[in-house]
């Protein structure tokens, strides 16, 4: 017990000087208000902890504009046929029975940063003492030309998950005998780094059953990619010939797209496609740019507490945040969430601030039973979020510890998602 | 399922008869003593057997479900117990087959044994430890296996449960407060020395998962205790 104690005076002594004001400002106020802007990992989970953990202490509005939050992480499970479309569905009920937490379906237009207040879609407008903003990603316009918005039921995104994921997978399913797929992948940093390739073994399985002759094409930037050994072993596996990669030695990096006559067209050279999967650049969703809180693409954050740089009164989770190691994935944001949770606590009520922890683990399913992992844990230091360590799956692994790796990451998920939700 | 019908209906011509016979009609008891080693990290049986993750199985044969004083159970078990759930041989093959068919919402993570002979040995195992206490056996072949040798000063920490509860934030990304497992294992109501040995035999890579010997790299004597503190407390959610 008492080096425990010991070990927080550190801690606490950070968080001292964020004390005293809380205390005689929470008198003249009332209740501390928070608005958090975005359901999904980050935002759902910073919600419900700060609810949970103030005990009703603290004013909790999460501002979300679907009534059914569909996860992103677990979408190409769905494409692969592993998961069905509603078990990737959420609803945000729990979040206002059990925790009190005011759930309001809008979008967020606006901040307001001396006056502390976010501007909503339908014109009402909520005062905060802290706002939490995690609102995942935006795509970078024009960064595959030929491409914008208009074109995505041409040539879906399917990374933000919902109605273009179905689309997606059901062009996948109707695609003509022998048919092309291609995916232009993303540049880097995006949105969870071994999703394009998982994405890649989910379709190749589908086709497998039931197109075999069809191939799969994918045009990717980047010289090397997340997980790379662990899939391209999985797909000479289970998928002989059907994939292709042309990476930035090849033209991967010059593509433009035509969703009118679906072709790509590769440094130059033009190649007709059946589906066509655009994965565009990314960076922070819109708020953080009209919050003016971005440096740019992404919204820089304090490690310690996840605070903006530019707004000691704003946190940024998950996605949106440029942090230092940890990916873009639904867990890392998640785990930034708790950390944040405890911040704006602290900062707010008094409540006992204890040292940042980060960790991340992101599951990978390349075939049937044949899950690959990989994970690390963080610690904050005053330039970023630092890596302290890791680990990833091994090539040639026992099949039997591949499947009990697919079995782990559906109780992950179905943990995550207690976690957010409730 | 055949084999064990078969085997209950052996079990039920020896009613009568003292447990090691009975035991030898279920299977082959040494065999299942070894088998028992896959239980033991968290059930004891046998002289001095006591509650740990889970309840001790000291006459389990005829014992009404969730009905060991002393041990918490989850609500699912307490639920098939107020049911008239009652451990017998099909019960008990049933459930160790596959825990979560016979029980959804158990806490025991434990995938199952599927094969029929090992299961009628573990059985037949544990058999002797039920009926009549004379026959349990003097020799303590069943302690539970110590995968970490901790000096008695890392045992004694008291851990602070609050910060155990900011820590364990971080556990329940995967293990579910609520003790429920659907391919990660509860770790909700362990018992403090249980969780501290646990969390040691990964740090000190003895456990071999690699995300969780991660995790325990980090964690100090204290933060382990705390963690420990903390979800030994944790009711269902």
């Amino acid at each position: 017990m008492k080096l425990n104690r010991r070990t927080f005076i550190g801690a606490s002594a950070a968080a001292a000087s964020a004390l005293a004001a809380p205390t005689v400002w929470g008198a003249a106020h009332g209740r501390p208000k928070v608005v958090v802007i975005g359901g999904g990992a980050g935002g759902a989970t910073a919600a419900r902890y700060i609810a949970k953990d103030s005990d009703g202490g603290i004013d909790v509005t999460l501002v979300e504009p679907t009534r059914k939050y569909y996860t992103c992480f677990f979408s190409n499970l769905y494409l692969g046929g592993f998961r069905d479309f509603e078990s990737l569905g959420h609803t945000y009920g729990k979040l206002a029975s059990d925790y009190g937490i005011n759930v309001v379906h809008d979008w967020a237009v606006g901040v307001d940063r001396d006056a502390r207040k976010v501007t909503l879609a339908s014109g009402a407008v909520l005062d905060y003492d802290r706002l939490v903003i995690s609102p995942g990603i935006d795509f970078v316009e024009g960064s595959v030309p030929g491409w914008d918005i208009n074109a995505q039921n041409e040539m879906p995104h399917a990374y933000k998950a919902g109605s273009q994921t179905q689309l997606l997978k059901a062009q996948v399913e109707n695609m003509r005998e022998g048919g092309l797929f291609a995916m232009v992948a993303p540049p880097n940093p995006y949105r969870c780094p071994p999703g394009p390739y998982e994405r890649v073994s989910m379709v190749a399985h589908v086709l497998k059953a039931k197109n075999p002759t069809a191939k799969i094409l994918i045009l990717d930037p980047k010289e090397k990619f997340s997980k790379q050994a662990l899939f391209e072993e999985g797909w000479q596996k289970h998928y002989p010939g059907m994939i292709e990669r042309i990476g930035p030695d090849f033209g991967g990096d010059k593509v433009e797209v035509r969703p009118d006559s679906m072709e790509v067209v590769i440094d130059g050279e033009v190649q007709k496609v059946d589906v066509c999967n655009v994965i565009p650049a990314q960076k922070a969703g819109r708020i953080c740019e009209l919050a003016g809180i971005t440096d740019g693409r992404w919204a820089p954050v304090v490690p310690h507490t996840m605070q903006s740089r530019m707004d000691e009164n704003i946190h940024v989770l998950g996605d949106a945040s440029a942090q230092g190691d940890m990916p873009k994935s639904g867990f890392s944001a998640n785990s930034q969430a708790k950390v944040c949770a405890t911040a704006v606590r602290g900062a707010l009520t008094g409540s006992k601030v204890f040292p940042a922890k980060f960790s991340n683990t992101c599951w990978s399913l390349v075939a049937t039973d044949d899950g690959i992992k990989v994970g690390a844990t963080y610690e904050a230091t005053d330039e970023k979020i630092a890596s302290t360590g890791g680990f990833v799956s091994q090539t040639g692994e026992d099949p039997e510890l591949r499947k009990r790796t697919y079995e782990e990451s559906l109780g992950w998920y179905a943990g995550i998602t207690a976690d957010m939700f409730g | 399922m055949r084999g064990s019908a078969i085997l209950f209906s052996l079990l039920v011509a020896a009613a009568g008869a003292f447990p090691a016979a009975a035991a030898e009609l279920i299977g082959d008891a040494e065999r299942g003593r070894e088998l028992f080693r896959q239980c033991s990290g968290c059930h004891e049986v046998g002289p001095g057997a006591r509650n740990r993750i889970g309840p001790h199985l000291n006459g389990i044969f005829g014992r009404r479900a969730a009905s060991v004083d002393g041990f918490f159970y989850s609500k699912a078990l307490r639920r098939a117990g107020a049911d008239g759930l009652v451990w017998h041989l099909d019960t008990l093959d049933a459930y160790i087959a596959n825990p979560k068919v016979l029980v959804s919402g158990t806490r025991m993570s434990y995938r199952g044994m599927k094969n029929a002979e090992d299961r009628a040995d573990l059985l037949a195992y544990l058999r002797q430890f039920s009926d009549n206490p004379r026959d349990i056996p003097e020799a303590d072949p069943t302690a539970v296996r110590r995968e970490v040798e901790l000096a008695p000063d890392v045992l004694a920490i008291k851990g602070d449960p609050e910060y155990g509860e900011y820590l364990a934030s971080e556990c329940k990304t995967c293990h579910q407060a609520s003790g429920r497992d659907d391919g990660i294992p509860s770790i909700t109501m362990w018992p403090e020395e249980d969780f501290v040995i646990a969390m040691h035999a990964y740090k000190q890579k003895l456990r071999p998962h690699p995300v969780m010997q991660m995790i325990a790299e980090r964690l100090s004597n204290e933060e382990i205790a705390a963690l420990a503190a903390y979800f030994a407390t944790l009711k269902e959610e």
